[in-house]
């Protein structure tokens, strides 16, 4: 849904480097040499971005790995993917993902599949639950950690369905043969 | 003469700042009381453990490393945070929103929710209506059975006590860092820590060589 969005907003992204639409800039300010095409071909294959100006209330589903650097009340998910809270990041949300890495704020409790990274002047109050942690110096934490066995996560793909039932479960029936390739795009 | 102690200076406006004094980095040293504490958890797994010492990693991976459950708060930053702001630190804890406020932010927990405390050296800089409240609930908090650890800074006469951050390093052995150094509400004694966990089952000192008292108190 994002995503959608996104290109929408940004129709010159992967096409956009190609030399046809830089061709036709250049007749229409035949003196400069307008670098703004180039920016946006840099952001095309980054995360989905949720801007610092953007304040969202509501639940958040996302197939790509996602940044979030505006306001969110409601909840965030991204079972498969990679969640970062930028540092101007304020969420009054809980949080399912992979990976979190949080530079901003989170209020609300997280659960990380993989790994939540809290780096130093981030503030999360709320109890998590992880494989791995990772907490900077500096960073402000106030909650509970339940480490859970990653024996899932680690077992090899076809083992996946049976321990992960609910998660995957879309992921599988969206992408029955490889599921596990579609993942790592 | 207490009043006097008591009348202290305000209280430091950045106990989270970066150390000050004494010494410069983190120091190891070893800890009986730490050591008691943790072997009152040994062949035990799923437990939880309260820590007062703030997000660390140190103390997070050493405690989710023994398959406990750690929830961890930064109890001084709370500290400065209901009654840091203006005025004398010491008076404002006599604010009854101030100390309810102290109380909901750090011991808002079911009964028996813990089955450990690392309260570190928190309790030194209450004042004594509010740190009676705090033991009450520290021990309305806490499985029978289960310990807390505390710290209390042995030397009478000390204008100021150091403020550490503390992090274990191993079963024993603990890493020190200076983060101020604050003059300490009151005095302690073998015999008033006794009075102050009356309630509890037992209490146990260890006086270390730097002058600091290591309690461990048994629900």
């Amino acid at each position: 849904m994002w995503n959608k969005r996104k290109e929408e907003e940004y129709p010159s992204k992967s096409p956009a480097t190609p030399a046809a639409p830089a061709s036709q800039n250049k007749e229409n300010t035949p003196m400069s040499t307008n670098a703004a095409p180039s920016h946006h071909a840099t952001e095309s294959r980054g995360p989905a971005v949720i801007g610092k100006s953007v304040m969202i209330k509501g639940q958040i589903f996302s197939r790509e790995d996602l940044t979030i650097d505006g306001e969110i009340d409601g909840s965030v998910e991204l079972h498969e993917h990679r969640l970062t809270v930028g540092p101007n990041g304020k969420l009054q949300a809980g949080v399912k993902a992979r990976e979190v890495v949080v530079l901003g704020t989170i209020h609300g409790n997280v659960e990380a599949s993989d790994k939540i990274d809290i780096r130093k002047d981030a503030k999360l109050v709320g109890d998590i639950k992880t494989a791995r942690i990772v907490i900077e110096d500096g960073a402000y934490f106030k909650g509970s950690i339940d480490i859970v066995r990653p024996e899932a996560a680690r077992t090899p793909a076809p083992a996946q369905p049976k321990t992960q039932s609910t998660n995957s479960a879309t992921a599988h029936a969206a992408a029955p043969v490889t599921a596990a390739a579609g993942d790592s795009r | 003469m207490l009043k006097d102690r008591l009348r202290s200076e305000p209280f430091s406006p950045s106990l989270h700042s970066p150390p000050k004094r004494p010494g410069s980095g983190p120091q190891n040293r070893a800890s009986n009381g730490l050591d008691q504490f943790f072997a009152g958890l040994q062949d035990q797994e799923g437990l939880s453990i309260l820590d007062f010492s703030g997000a660390s990693q140190a103390n997070i991976s050493f405690i989710t490393s023994m398959g406990h459950r750690i929830y961890s708060n930064d109890a001084l930053r709370t500290l400065e945070e209901a009654f840091g702001g203006g005025g004398d630190f010491i008076a404002n804890q006599a604010d009854p929103e101030k100390a309810a406020l102290f109380l909901r932010e750090n011991l808002e927990f079911d009964d028996r929710t813990f089955d450990g405390a690392l309260i570190w050296d928190t309790l030194q800089f209450l004042a004594p209506p509010l740190l009676q409240d705090t033991v009450d609930r520290l021990y309305r908090i806490l499985r029978p059975q289960s310990s807390l650890l505390a710290f209390f800074h042995a030397e009478e006469k000390a204008q100021t006590a150091p403020l550490y951050s503390y992090r274990i390093v191993e079963t024993k052995i603990m890493s020190l860092t200076p983060r101020n150094q604050v003059r300490p509400v009151q005095y302690f004694n073998n015999r008033s820590l006794e009075k102050l966990f009356q309630k509890f089952n037992s209490v146990k000192f260890f006086l270390t060589r730097d002058h600091l008292r290591e309690v461990i108190v048994r629900r």
